[in-house]
């Protein structure tokens, strides 16, 4: 039950955060975005990310910070078991279903709507 | 007739005889709705593009312009006008249905009076007889050249304004029935260091006190001179800062009504606005469609309208520069106002 709790702890502190970047700092929203992703990246590479998923469960897994950690964390399983190509082919393993799933999704989305902002 | 350093004074004093308003559908909720002459439901306005919308606003404005006085594009020996597009796109396709001498205008929001200046000017010295001054702005178009595309629905401070859907135009002559245009203030270049895109009002505030302070010391007027003097989109962040300015100069404002088209055009209390209108458009259709409207009915004898204009590009404040604003002003009087 308690990781409920702190899934929507943890998932708002880290909104918190990207909206204190864009409000306080003035970042945009394409330098707030990477600024989470790359932040993501390097707590993962520290070994910090993990704990924090079995912590907070989606809290920490759904804001784009994860996708950091993702690439990090493919690219380092692959390092340990393929070898330094692991580095590259890796990044893109773990994270193949949620970029697919964009594309997919955006395909699907434009065959009924049309975009034009 | 040169007065002081920037001031037209007519001698011969041209008239707006005629003009048109058209809006989109929340400039039509708002408290100056019934103003306007024509008000769509939807801000598609039954194009399939937003670019193709803002076109047929203006291309209507300017048609019903012409056609309440029976008038043709042939009666008219200019076209000036201007919008927030790269390329002034909306105008120059606009011009394309006219077939008359086009003189295409860029000051952003400040556009509008910057082509009605124009054109009063041109009246006024006999370079034509008749001539057209016209401004669009649609919300879809300008977010999306200044901002982001609306459906990527990207955050704004309270501090932003929310662009105006509409196109307004004027037709002016020496002879006719209308409002007389007795003179024109050109504005300078002013640039305080303001470099957020989402604070025009803020940064336009001090380029409106400039061309107010320029005008009445070129017209030896004061405030209470006229009824209204009206700001074109400073909203509820800038217009305050303006009346601040103002009082710091010791200019007395509060010895008239000082209102802002940004203001006026939206319920800014109850619709989503944030701090209020801009947009070529809005001091456009506030000017051409409410204040001719109460300057024909007598209302108000005596208005000077203040249009502002942000003079950035997307380019440029991403690239950390600041914000070079501007305003222009002309005064009108109503009929027989001396």
């Amino acid at each position: 039950m308690m990781i409920y709790v702190w899934a929507y702890i943890v998932g708002g502190l880290i909104c918190v955060i990207g909206q204190l970047m864009f409000d306080v700092v003035k970042l945009t929203p394409g330098h707030t975005m990477s600024t989470l992703v790359v932040a993501g990246a390097i707590v993962d590479g520290l070994g910090w990310y993990e704990p924090l998923v079995e912590f907070a469960g989606a809290g920490a897994t759904v804001p784009i910070t994860s996708f950091g950690n993702a690439l990090v964390h493919g690219a380092l399983t692959e390092l340990f078991e393929t070898g330094w190509i692991g580095v590259i082919s890796g990044i893109f393993k773990l994270t193949s279903a949620g970029i697919s799933a964009a594309i997919i999704f955006s395909f699907l989305a434009a065959l009924f709507v049309r975009p034009k902002g | 007739m040169l007065t002081g350093q920037q001031t037209w004074k007519f001698q011969r004093e041209p008239r707006i005889i005629s003009t048109a308003t058209i809006v989109g559908p929340d400039e039509a909720k708002g408290p100056l709705g019934n103003s306007f002459d024509k008000c769509y439901d939807a801000l598609e306005i039954e194009e399939k593009t937003w670019e193709k919308a803002e076109r047929r606003l203006l291309n209507e404005a300017t048609q019903l312009a012409l056609s309440k006085k029976n008038l043709t594009p042939n009666d008219l020996q200019v076209y000036v006008g201007g919008d927030l597009l790269n390329q002034i796109v909306t105008n120059n396709f606009v011009a394309r249905e006219l077939k008359i001498p086009y003189l295409g205008v860029f000051g952003a929001c400040s556009t509008s009076m910057e082509s009605l200046a124009i054109v009063a000017q041109l009246v006024s010295s006999g370079a034509v007889k008749k001539g057209m001054a016209g401004a669009s702005s649609h919300n879809c178009t300008v977010e999306k050249q200044f901002r982001y595309p609306t459906e990527y629905g990207a955050q704004k401070p309270p501090t932003a304004q929310y662009t105006v859907t509409g196109a307004g135009a004027a037709v002016v002559s020496l002879e006719g029935e209308g409002p007389a245009i007795e003179a024109a203030t050109i504005g300078r270049v002013i640039d305080l260091g303001i470099t957020d895109p989402f604070n025009m009002g803020g940064a336009m505030a001090p380029a409106a006190v400039d061309t107010i302070i320029a005008h009445l010391n070129d017209m030896n007027r004061s405030p209470k001179d006229y009824d209204l003097i009206v700001t074109g989109d400073l909203a509820s962040v800038g217009h305050p800062i303006a009346i601040d300015l103002l009082k710091k100069e010791q200019v007395p404002i509060q010895s008239t009504h000082f209102d802002d088209c940004g203001l006026m055009i939206y319920n800014t209390k109850e619709q989503l606005v944030q701090a209020g209108g801009s947009g070529a458009g809005c001091s456009a259709v506030v000017t051409y469609g409410h204040l001719v409207d109460e300057l024909n009915k007598g209302h108000l004898r005596r208005i000077l309208v203040v249009a502002t204009g942000a003079l950035l590009s997307p380019i440029t404040y991403q690239q950390g520069d600041s914000i070079p604003c501007i305003a222009h002003a002309v005064a009108l009087k109503g009929k027989g106002v001396e």
